[in-house]
């Protein structure tokens, strides 16, 4: 198996090479509608649950049913696979199982294969009927083997017609088989998963799948050489595993949230999907409205009498919300808004991945809106977040944006299990009677805080208004009141930010760079500066969590570095680019928000890859910056 | 759960409510506005009622009618233009114990709030919306509106409109699961109180439409109906809005309809030589949203707990 091009037999079993490895990347990728990303996702899981730190990307086409054998039609996961915890994709992938060349070619345009990675091809295209086919597939093994790959070519079809009618349903459950043959995983824990997976399909449908899975299994032992082995470190931890999504959607039970009040829209809309599997057992509902605007409506009508909700959207969907997030913030309702961002602006690319919206969710309304904006970093912290989400737009009375993106929302990752805590539920409708002296926006001057009064609530009766108002929450134009309000509503943050500690620079807290990210970067920035580190390089980083208020004690850990900038994966303008100058130039994001909160000279870097920025993309863009000094 | 007292409804008997009790703010419509007939018959009506004020929310949208709540001294949300419906829907959701009112205008009904205006009738969550329909965009002084006669003539169409009005009666009417609709005028103010009353009645959303006077930007444009009573066509039925007799022996041209009767109230809907007033349709079986998304509001902590759990444990490792 060290030629590339090889066509493997099935004839005697070869004696196999295990190989140990600390990581490991395994791609599937097939056209639309054929189960790559099942087969993936199940690996996965599988990996998890055996003990291994992974984190899945899943490759998702544009298109619900793109033509068959195209570069734009690929569809599959990304599975890496580690002993220690894994927090991010890594770069180049080890195997890559594909159905067919054209779909491979979209990973390479993207990169994601290196010379040496070992490619499981579908080969029943050599002797296809349909015109350009076999030469189109005969052309490409040639190219890969120029490019260096090692490809294994796998007679899935024909297998799989030997176990099943249709190889075009079931041929990924036979490629999980042959991974298991690879990576030589217990067969019994792999049979439960997949059951699991299969649900409440009819038993003739589980037994097919049990014979795919096996057959596919003996066919790698008796045709595929290479074995892997990535260890176990053995863990006294329970864990889960899921992805952002699922996580929001079950930290949203834990946080007691019992409304979810959302509008279909890529990638938020699996939030809404898992909630409305199962809201209805810890007596929550999902409402889909009728359009963006009406699904916040809907939320803060629940808002207003007793029941703080959620609403879930992508970019559009946050653009038609603007005005009554605006309301919020003025009439003082506690929502939280998860927002898992997509390409933008427009539609943009609604499937991928971007940190576009943040300062769109922090300016968007007319007029000034101060809010809280979170941002989690992993997995778990899209459960956790939840709960704090939830919190605090109870207790500072106003909305709360959770900004999440594609590669959280789709990204598994196990992590330790939540133990639930009563507290973190609602407390019930507070239907006793309202000290009629006490005001229904009695504002603190020192805090800006103040109680609501909830319908129901005997003597606290008040008209909710989106208009200027005063204490009473009467419509009021005078000049005195419409600064003191403002004040008051902008105080609450400032009042927040006293209870926030300064973020944790990782690794040492003075040098010659720091690195500033949030949300899904967390891993890849990780990743890449441990790698400069342990060059010798003076490089550390800070992630941020809160965006709104910012963080404290920025300025003074910047102070502490030669250079600072952020990673971030939305558009600025590239220095060096034609045409842009330091005085001209667009900054990222978050960078224009810390040059204007800091008064430092904050620098950044940012790409709008389309897909999560991997470990060494960042390495090498910041060796540059290292190495200008 | 739900914070309710055990013996709450004992208190409540204990109170009782007069007009005062539900009269806030003084309204700062203009004098001969329509919307003062509407407000003192919700409030006559609330009060006859005994609606407790603190279970009572009214809803609004923005415009000269969607001021409503402030005048009312109950709960109230003057949230956005438009957009109404979303919010009374989610006051809904999670509270059977209130009760709801809807002020809107045709700008924010028929215009911006178009879409909401369609699914709200269809999710028939008990409300009662009322259509405070004045022909023109009055807070922003004068513009047309949707249901703006043609020829109209206002600031935006200052050689008159383009357009023939939308009937807002035939499109809620054509809408999937409508419930209750029906049309008042509120220079009548005994029909407009029975008109409301049947409304508050009803179990899911009572759409009334409620042809209502501009003085200001509008002055006599509704004058030919008032003078004229043969131009009201009276709709009478004993299932339908309780007529007082002076009413009957003032306006002569009366029909007989069965608000059963769904085609009978879309012709009656599209009358053109007169406005017809009564209850065109009502059904009192028909879907009702709010009783699916109230499920679950008596679940106690544990069991939602519980439930959460078993969720987690699913993707245990």
């Amino acid at each position: 198996m060290t030629t590339s091009a090889t066509v493997a037999t099935d004839q005697a079993p070869r004696p196999a090479t295990i190989r140990t490895v600390s990581q490991h990347i395994v791609e599937f990728v097939s056209d639309s509608g054929e189960g790559a990303q099942t087969a993936g996702q199940l690996f996965g899981t599988i990996a998890a649950k055996s003990g291994n730190g992974v984190w899945t990307v899943e490759i998702i086409p544009a298109e619900v049913e793109p033509p068959a054998r195209s570069r734009a039609g690929a569809s599959g996961n990304r599975v890496r696979v580690g002993t220690k915890e894994v927090t991010n994709m890594g770069d180049t992938a080890d195997i890559v199982i594909a159905f067919n060349e054209q779909v491979l070619y979209s990973r390479i345009d993207v990169g994601a294969l290196k010379q040496g990675t070992m490619i499981l091809l579908e080969n029943k295209w050599a002797k296809s009927g349909l015109p350009g086919v076999p030469e189109a597939y005969a052309e490409a093994l040639a190219d890969f083997a120029r490019r260096g790959y090692v490809v294994v070519e796998v007679p899935m079809e024909a297998e799989c017609l030997k176990v099943v009618k249709d190889a075009r349903r079931g041929k990924n459950i036979w490629c999980l088989g042959l991974l298991c043959a690879v990576y030589d995983l217990d067969m019994q824990h792999v049979e439960v998963e997949l059951k699991r997976k299969l649900g409440k399909k009819s038993a003739e449908v589980v037994a097919n799948n049990i014979a795919l899975l096996t057959s596919g299994r003996t066919w790698g032992d008796a045709n595929i050489e290479m074995r892997f082995n990535v260890p176990v470190e053995p863990t006294t931890q329970t864990m889960v595993v899921m992805n952002g999504n699922q996580a929001i959607a079950l930290g949203a039970m834990a946080a007691g949230f019992e409304v979810c009040s959302m509008y279909p829209i890529t990638p938020a809309t699996s939030v809404s999907h898992h909630l409305a599997s199962v809201f209805h057992r810890s007596g929550g509902f999902v409402h889909q409205a009728e359009d963006e605007i009406a699904a916040i409506g809907f939320a803060l009508g629940c808002a207003y009498a007793g029941k703080t909700p959620l609403t879930v959207t992508s970019g559009p969907g946050l653009a038609l919300k603007t005005e009554f997030i605006g309301l919020a913030v003025m009439a003082e309702l506690p929502i939280v808004l998860v927002d898992v961002q997509r390409g933008g602006p427009s539609t943009g690319l609604p499937t991928r991945v971007e940190q576009g919206d943040l300062l769109s969710v922090l300016f968007a309304e007319p007029g000034d809106a101060p809010k809280i904006i979170l941002a989690p970093a992993t997995i778990a912290e899209c459960f956790d977040f939840m709960i704090t989400a939830r919190k605090l737009a109870e207790t500072f009375r106003g909305p709360v944006m959770v900004l999440t993106d594609a590669n959280l929302a789709t990204g598994q990752q196990p992590f330790p299990r939540p133990e639930l805590k009563e507290e973190w539920l609602a407390p019930p409708i507070d239907q006793s009677a309202w000290d009629r002296t006490v005001r229904p926006y009695e504002w603190d001057p020192a805090t800006g805080l103040s109680q609501r009064p909830i319908p129901g609530q005997r003597n606290g009766n008040y008209v909710l208004t989106g208009l200027a108002h005063d204490e009473h929450s009467r419509v009021a134009y005078e000049s005195s009141i419409n600064q003191h309000s403002m004040e008051m509503r902008s105080r609450k943050l400032a009042t927040l930010l006293d209870s926030l500690k300064p973020p944790t620079v990782r690794g040492d807290d003075t040098g010659d760079l720091l690195v500033v990210g949030w949300g899904s970067t967390l891993g890849a920035i990780d990743e890449a500066i441990d790698r400069l580190r342990a060059e010798g390089h003076r490089i550390s980083s800070v992630h941020l969590r809160y965006l709104s208020p910012m963080e404290p004690g920025l300025k003074e850990i910047f102070a502490r570095f030669k250079k600072v900038m952020t990673v971030e994966i939305n558009y600025s303008d590239d220095v060096n680019a034609a045409g842009f100058t330091a005085q001209n130039r667009r900054y990222s994001q978050l960078a224009f928000l810390l040059r204007a909160q800091t008064l430092c000279d904050v620098d950044c870097w940012s790409r709008v890859p389309g897909s999560p920025l991997s470990p060494s993309m960042i390495e090498n863009a910041l060796r540059t910056h290292l190495t200008k000094g | 759960m739900f914070g309710l007292k055990q013996d709450w409804q004992l208190d409540e008997k204990a109170r009782h409510f007069v007009l005062e009790d539900y009269e806030g703010a003084a309204p700062r419509w203009c004098s001969g506005c329509g919307d003062n007939a509407v407000l003192s018959a919700v409030q006559r009506l609330a009060r006859d009622l005994q609606l407790v004020p603190e279970k009572t929310v009214t809803v609004a949208g923005i415009g000269c009618s969607s001021r409503f709540p402030h005048y009312m001294k109950t709960y109230g949300f003057h949230g956005l233009h438009g957009r109404a419906l979303p919010v009374a829907s989610g006051v809904r959701a999670r509270r059977p114990d209130l009760d709801i009112f809807v002020a809107t205008g045709d700008g924010d009904c028929c215009a911006i709030g178009t879409a909401h205006w369609i699914h709200a009738i269809r999710y028939n969550m008990k409300m009662v919306v009322m259509l405070l329909d004045n022909n023109v965009y009055g807070l922003t002084k004068k513009q047309t509106s949707p249901t703006s006669r043609r020829s109209f003539t206002s600031n935006t169409h200052p050689q008159g409109s383009l357009l023939s009005p939308l009937n807002p009666l035939s499109v809620t009417l054509g809408i999937t699961n409508a419930s209750f609709v029906a049309q008042t005028v509120d220079w009548n103010p005994a029909h407009v109180y029975e008109t409301l009353k049947a409304a508050h009645a009803h179990p899911g959303l009572a759409f009334v439409r409620i042809l209502q006077r501009c003085p200001h930007f509008m002055d006599g444009h509704f004058q030919d109906i008032q003078d004229d009573p043969s131009k009201i066509l009276l709709m009478t039925h004993d299932k339908g809005i309780p007529i007082d007799p002076s009413l009957k022996r003032l306006f002569k041209n009366q029909v007989v309809h069965d608000p059963s009767d769904l085609d009978a109230a879309r012709r009656y809907a599209d009358t053109q030589d007169a406005v017809p007033i009564g209850l065109f349709y009502r059904n009192e079986h028909a879907e009702r949203y709010d009783l699916d998304t109230a499920r679950g509001i008596d679940m106690t902590p544990q069991q939602r707990m519980k439930a959460v759990d078993a969720e987690l444990d699913r993707f245990l490792v």
